[in-house]
C-alpha cells in the first residue's frame, strides 16, 4: 500500500493533535487561538471528507504504525463506518469552533479551552479510526480527560459538581473496560476486532466462558459511555452545566462514540455472542428509549430536556444493532449521523434561547416566535426532525428502521419506537410551546444578550445538513449500507 | 503464585467497590485508586505470569524461549498505569475543588445539577 492512498487516514489522526499542539504555543494570544481554531477545525473536515472519498472510491484503508503488522502491532483502519463518523466529527468540530467565539468566555480561552477542544476531537477521531481494543480504552481516556477538563473549566459551583459526576462514573466505566480487555487478552491472546472474530471462529465459533465474560463486561462499559438504561446517570447531570458550545459538542459526539464502539465492537468483534448478548440489548435499548423520553418530558430546564433526549436517541442506535440486520443497522447509522447533526443543533438553539428568550427555565421564557422567527424555523428543522415528521431526515431513520423491525417481527419493538416518537414530540413542543410560542410571563423583563453571527452559522449548516440529508435520503442510505455490511460480514484479514 | 494474585485482585476489587459507594469524597477517590490497581493486576493475572523471568528477548537471538511470559500484557499494563495515575491525578484535583467550592466532603449532598 503506498503512502499516498492511506495519507488522508494518517492525517485525520495526526492533524487534530498538532492542532491542539499549536493552541498550546498559541495560549494567550487570543485573536491567534481563534483564527486557528477556524482553520484546523475546517482542515479536520477537509481531512474527513477526503478520508470519506477514500474509501469510498477504493475500499477500506489501514496502516500499521510502528513497524509491527496487525495483530502484535496496533492497527489504525478506515473503513465506510469509520470514515464517515469521522467525516461528521470535522463538521461538528468546525460548528463547534465557530459558536465557541460566541460563547466561550476569555477566562476559559485562557485557560486552554482551544488546545482542549482539539484533544477532545483527537480523542474522538482516534476511537473512530483504530483497529485495536487496548488502542480504543487509551483513545477513550484521551477524549475523557480532555472532556472531564472541558466540564469543569467553568469552575462554577454547578460546573464543579456536574464535573464529579461525570467524572466518577466514566472512570468506573473506564476500570470495567480495562478488565474486559484484560479478559479478551486472557482468553483470546489478540486485541484486533478482526482477530478476535476469527479466533473465536477457528475455536469453533464458540468462545467459552472467557469470550462471554469479555464481551458483557464491554457491553457494561460502552453501555455506560452511550448512556444506556440503567447506566446513564452521569449524562443528565452533567451535560447542562458547561458552556453551550462544550454542551453542543459534547451532546453531538461523546455518546456516539460509545454507540460506535457498540457497533464495531459487537458487530464484528463479539459477533459469536449476538444470541446470548443481542436480546439483552433489544430490552435495554426499548427501556432506554422509553425512560430517556418520559425524563425529557418532565424537565423544565431546556439544556436537560435536551440531554434526556439524548439518552432515548441512543435507544434507537443501540436497538438497530441489537435487530443485527444490515437493513437494520444501516437504519442505525443514519440514525447516528442525523442525530449528531439534529442535537447538536438544538443545544446551539438552546444558546440562543438562553440569550434572548429569558434563560434556559422554561417557566421564565417565551415570546421568542415574535422576537426571533428565524431561531424558530431552526430550532423547528431540527426538533420535528428529531420527532420524525417526514420530509424531514429523522423520518428516514426511523421509518427503515421501523419497517425492519416489523419484517423480523417484532410487533411490540415498532410498537415502543412509535410511542417513544410521541413522546419525543410532546418534549419538544413543550420546548416550542413554552419558548416561543407563549407571551413572555408578565412582570418579569426578559434581560437580552446579543447574538452575532457566531451563533447563527452553526446552526444554518447543520439545518442544513438535515434537510440534505431529509431530502437525498438515497445515497446516504447507499453508504450507510455499506458500512453496515462492511461492520457485520465475517472478517478475513489480510 | 496466579492463584495468589487472582485472591489479590479480588480483594482489591472488592475493597475498591465498597470504598466508592461510601459517601465521602476522600473515600471515593481511595476507591477509584484500588478499582484500578485491581484493574492493572487482572489484566497482568490474566494474561498468564510465566515462570517469573522476564520477557525480553536475549543478546544474540531473535525469539523468546518457550515458558517465558508474554510482554505484551505488561506493556498494556504500563500504558495503564500511565493512563490510571493521570485520570487519579485529575480526580483529586477536581474533588479537592469540589471540596472548596461546595464547602461538603458528602457525596449526597451533592443534588443541584440533578434537580
Amino acid at each position: 500500500m503506498n503512502t499516498m492512498s492511506t495519507s488522508p487516514l494518517i492525517l485525520a489522526v495526526v492533524l487534530p493533535l498538532i492542532a491542539a499542539v499549536t493552541q498550546i504555543l498559541l495560549t494567550g494570544h487570543s485573536r491567534a487561538q481563534r483564527a486557528a481554531t477556524v482553520v484546523f477545525s475546517a482542515l479536520v473536515m477537509a481531512t474527513g471528507v477526503w478520508l470519506l472519498l477514500a474509501v469510498r472510491g477504493g475500499g477500506p484503508l489501514f496502516v500499521d504504525f510502528g513497524g509491527w503488522d496487525a495483530p502484535v502491532g496496533i492497527r489504525f483502519q478506515a473503513d465506510m463506518l469509520s470514515a464517515v463518523m469521522v467525516a461528521v466529527t470535522g463538521l461538528i468540530a468546525f460548528c463547534g469552533a465557530v459558536h465557541s467565539f460566541a460563547e466561550v468566555p476569555h477566562g476559559q480561552e485562557r485557560r486552554g479551552f482551544h488546545s482542549l477542544f482539539f484533544f477532545l476531537i483527537f480523542g474522538v477521531t482516534g476511537a473512530f479510526l483504530t483497529a485495536d481494543l487496548f488502542n480504543l480504552y487509551v483513545w477513550f481516556e484521551v477524549m475523557l480527560l480532555a472532556s472531564f477538563v472541558l466540564l469543569a473549566l467553568g469552575g462554577g459551583r454547578k460546573a464543579i459538581e456536574g464535573a464529579v459526576k461525570y467524572v466518577t462514573l466514566n472512570i468506573a466505566a473506564s476500570l470495567v473496560f480495562l478488565v474486559g480487555i484484560g479478559v479478551v487478552y486472557g482468553s483470546l491472546g489478540t486485541l484486533n476486532f478482526e482477530d478476535i472474530a476469527q479466533r473465536i471462529a477457528a475455536g469453533g465459533g464458540e468462545g467459552g466462558a472467557g469470550v462471554r465474560a469479555a464481551a458483557v463486561l464491554l457491553m457494561l462499559a460502552f453501555g455506560v459511555k452511550a448512556g444506556l438504561f440503567p447506566l446513564y446517570a452521569w449524562l443528565p447531570s452533567s451535560y447542562h452545566t458547561p458552556s453551550h458550545t462544550v454542551s453542543a459538542v459534547f451532546a453531538g459526539l461523546l455518546t456516539k462514540v460509545g454507540v460506535y464502539s457498540l457497533f464495531r465492537v459487537m458487530g464484528t468483534a463479539f459477533a459469536s455472542e449476538a444470541d446470548f448478548l443481542m436480546p439483552l440489548l433489544f430490552w435495554v435499548s426499548l427501556l432506554t428509549m422509553v425512560i430517556g423520553g418520559v425524563g425529557a418530558a418532565c424537565q423544565v430546564h431546556t439544556r436537560r430536556i435536551l440531554s434526556f433526549h439524548i439518552i432515548s436517541q441512543i435507544g434507537y442506535m443501540t436497538f438497530a444493532l441489537s435487530l443485527g440486520t444490515v437493513e437494520a443497522l444501516a437504519a442505525g447509522i443514519f440514525f447516528v449521523i442525523f442525530n449528531i447533526f439534529a442535537k447538536t443543533n438544538l443545544f446551539f438553539a438552546a444558546s440562543v434561547i438562553d440569550r434572548i428568550g429569558g434563560g434556559e427555565n422554561l417557566k421564565h421564557t417565551g415570546g421568542l416566535y415574535r422576537t426571533a422567527p428565524w431561531l424558530s424555523v431552526l430550532f423547528l428543522i431540527s426538533a420535528l426532525g428529531l420527532a420524525g415528521i417526514p420530509p424531514l431526515s429523522g423520518f428516514w431513520g426511523k421509518f427503515a428502521l421501523i419497517r425492519e423491525t416489523l419484517v423480523l417481527g417484532h410487533g411490540f419493538g415498532a410498537f415502543v419506537l412509535l410511542a417513544t416518537g410521541m413522546i419525543t414530540l410532546f418534549s419538544m413542543t413543550k420546548i416550542w410551546a413554552e419558548a416561543f410560542w407563549k407571551e413572555p410571563p408578565e412582570g418579569e423583563a426578559i434581560e437580552k444578550r446579543p447574538v452575532g453571527p457566531a451563533h447563527v452559522v452553526p446552526m444554518v449548516v447543520l439545518a442544513a445538513g438535515t434537510v440534505v440529508l431529509g431530502l437525498y435520503p438515497e445515497p446516504f442510505f447507499e453508504i450507510f449500507r455499506t458500512a453496515a455490511e462492511q461492520i457485520l460480514q465475517t472478517p478475513t484479514m489480510p | 503464585m496466579e492463584i495468589f494474585l487472582s485472591l489479590v485482585t479480588g480483594f482489591l476489587f472488592a475493597c475498591g467497590a465498597y470504598m466508592l459507594l461510601r459517601r465521602s469524597f476522600t473515600r471515593l477517590l481511595i476507591g477509584i485508586l484500588f478499582l484500578s490497581q485491581a484493574a492493572n493486576l487482572a489484566i497482568l493475572t490474566l494474561a498468564g505470569l510465566g515462570d517469573g523471568t522476564s520477557g525480553i528477548v536475549p543478546y544474540g537471538e531473535t525469539t523468546l524461549e518457550a515458558g517465558h511470559p508474554d510482554p505484551l500484557p505488561q506493556a498494556l499494563v504500563l500504558t495503564a498505569i500511565v493512563i490510571g495515575f493521570g485520570v487519579f491525578a485529575f480526580a483529586l484535583i477536581l474533588l479537592k475543588r469540589a471540596y472548596h467550592k461546595l464547602n461538603t466532603d458528602d457525596l449526597d449532598a451533592l443534588e443541584s445539577t440533578d434537580r
